[in-house]
């Protein structure tokens, strides 16, 4: 009931541009034999298409447009041509936090990854329990906001029982969350447990691709486990690999929830990653223009990361033939 | 020599994988363990009061059990109460917020996925022209990553007067994601023609095949989706942080975030913090044992493209 009230008032303003369409389209399909399936498809995707229009495409090219301006929400943009970027690229705090986002990435991804394949190999070759592949996942269901909660508490300098362990063993209490050097590997260590589960198991489906008659066949001729891991799960993983790699490198520049949380950016910006800077100017500082400039930075590395995905998948599918 | 080696293989395929088994399951044992610590961790501290905790901070099991943290993150005790008890006098209105996520996350799962198979079934099973490149248009939305829209997206939000309203906190997932487009389009190219013709020969429209036949055999990777979709909603924080304001559109995650930055002077109030966390949290937890074992394969699923 929703779906119908709510969408013929808010496809007023792109109905134009649909009709046109669909008379272009109708036009030439008519000259074709299925005419009917043209003005059906458009009807079909209008829905997704006015999403895609004005919540993807529109703001897109927006946020280009807003990172040449000066805009504060409540005045008009006023253009001021490369000001923002000039600005970035002399902002020792922008190019801090970029620092703290790759080491943020780095840590969470290498550690996830390497984990995510641990669990999944386990998973593989020890049992495929669909029982241990829910639990694995557990964490996934909670918030970054549950899970950072959590750890703050479970790694408390005073209360928490992480260091309560650690005191234990006669070792000295860690500031994890208050210390410039240990916040970045904790948040990242955070957000490895929340999402190594999902990761495990995308990675568990591309190993339940690799025929049993394989492993086998080396268990035949003698292979152990850690040969058997070598030769013949990592060569054939590898396109697989290579794609969730780049989707967590992808999903983990945007890191936000969490810091929020935690530590709000502290301490002395040792955990002020670029999402969370972004949002203070942005929210913080009413510098919408500046922040888009940032956001458009933000967007060049990823899709410098994207480019490098398609190379690596291709890398990988002409690798297997 | 040929015997030797014969022998050693053959002790060693008997004795090694039942060490090295033993190794791995251990290795398990502590990522099951790693796991599930911390929800243990929440329930017994949100049972736990926080006068003996701050006394007994590493007790496994709760320390003067009291269900207090619990009445203080539903705002159930009066502020003199909860700061007494630690608390900062600042209570979650529990009930407000969950009905908030429940109908965010509802309105986007039911309309983003309607919307979506309506777009999928159109580029998988209907002919028209320029289906490949409008479709190519889709796909590279997925590499726009969520943060580059989320400023432009508030102020087309604020500009439509939608901020702090439920309708803005969906909106902008509300009618597709490239994902579930791509993901339902799969499912469609996959059905059998003679299914469709079977149809059209009972003389069935199009517009009833997509209704009577394709959204019912569709059923299973509808659902699948539906519920990464919802616990992908429900779990949201950044964009329902960005336009709501008030308790009228505040959802779960933002009004546990705002129950944690109400610290009292004393320190946190461990407790109550925990109890609502576990509260916030419960809903996905049920969700999940519900369809534990569908969420499970639908990873897998989704993972092979």
């Amino acid at each position: 009931m929703t779906i119908a009230s709510s969408s013929p008032p808010s496809r007023l303003p792109l109905g134009g541009a649909e009709g046109a369409g669909t008379k272009s389209r109708t036009r030439r399909a008519r000259s074709r034999e299925n005419e009917g399936d043209g003005r059906l498809a458009a009807v079909f995707i209008a829905p997704a298409m006015l999403g895609f229009l004005a919540f993807l495409l529109w703001p897109t090219l927006r946020g280009i447009y807003l990172s040449f301006t000066r805009f504060n929400l409540l005045t008009p943009a006023e253009w001021v041509g490369l000001d923002n970027y000039v600005r970035m690229v002399h902002d020792p705090i922008f190019w801090e936090s970029l620092g703290v986002t790759v080491e943020y990435v780095v840590i969470n991804i290498g550690v996830q990854t390497v984990s995510a394949l641990a669990i999944a190999v386990l998973l593989q070759r020890l049992t495929q329990s669909a029982v241990l592949r829910g639990i694995v996942l557990t964490p996934y269901l909670m918030s970054n906001v549950v899970a950072g909660i959590v750890w703050l508490w479970m790694l408390d300098t005073q209360l928490g029982i992480g260091n309560e362990i650690i005191a234990g063993i006669g070792a000295d209490r860690i500031p994890f969350l208050a210390d410039e050097t240990w916040a970045i590997p904790t948040i990242a260590l955070i957000n490895v447990w929340r999402h190594v589960g999902y990761t495990a198991l995308l990675l568990f489906a591309g190993l339940m691709a690799i025929p049993n008659d394989m492993y086998e066949a080396a268990k035949v001729d003698g292979a152990s486990e850690w040969r058997m891991f070598w030769r013949i799960t990592m060569p054939l993983l590898r396109p697989v690999l290579a794609v969730v790699l780049i989707m967590t490198v992808i999903g983990s520049f945007q890191v936000f929830d969490t810091v929020a949380v935690t530590t709000a950016g502290g301490p002395a910006n040792a955990t002020n990653v670029l999402q969370y800077y972004i949002y203070g100017a942005a929210f913080g500082r009413f510098q919408f223009g500046y922040a888009s400039a940032m956001s458009v930075a933000l967007l060049v590395v990823l899709s410098a990361i994207t480019v490098l995905q398609y190379r690596l998948t291709r890398a990988g599918q002409s690798d297997l033939g | 020599m040929a015997a030797v080696a014969d022998t050693t293989t053959v002790r060693r395929v008997r004795r090694r994988p039942s060490f090295g088994r033993a190794v791995a399951w251990a290795v398990m044992a502590a990522v099951v363990l790693i796991t599930l610590l911390p929800f243990y961790w929440i329930l017994r501290t949100a049972l736990s009061s926080n006068t003996a905790l701050a006394a007994h901070p590493g007790d496994l099991l709760p320390v003067d059990p009291t269900t207090g943290g619990f009445e203080r993150a539903l705002g159930l005790q009066s502020a003199e109460e909860a700061i007494a008890q630690g608390g900062s006098g600042g209570g979650l209105k529990f009930w407000r917020y969950l009905l908030n996520s429940v109908i965010v996350s509802t309105l986007i799962t039911v309309c983003q996925i309607f919307f979506s198979a309506m777009a999928a079934y159109a580029f998988a099973r209907l002919r028209w022209r320029g289906r490949e490149k409008v479709f190519g248009l889709f796909l590279a939305g997925l590499m726009v990553p969520a943060i580059f829209t989320l400023l432009p997206n508030f102020v087309l939000i604020k500009q439509l007067g939608l901020v702090d309203n439920l309708l803005g906190v969906a909106l902008p997932t509300m009618f597709m994601t490239p994902f579930a487009v791509f993901f339902l389009r799969q499912f469609f190219m996959n059905v059998p023609r003679e299914v469709e013709e079977a149809a059209l020969l009972d003389g069935a429209g199009k517009i009833r095949i997509f209704f009577r036949v394709m959204l019912p055999m569709a059923a299973t990777p509808i659902l699948t989706l539906g519920l990464l979709t919802y616990i992908t909603a429900w779990n949201d924080y950044f964009w329902p942080l960005m336009v709501s304001y008030s308790d009228s559109s505040r959802v779960l995650t933002v009004a546990l975030a705002i129950f944690r930055a109400q610290t009292p002077q004393t320190g946190y109030d461990w407790s109550g913090l925990m109890a609502a966390t576990l509260i916030a949290a419960l809903p996905m937890l049920v969700l999940f044992g519900c369809f534990a074992r569908r969420i499970v394969s639908s990873i897998s699923f989704t993972g092979v493209k």
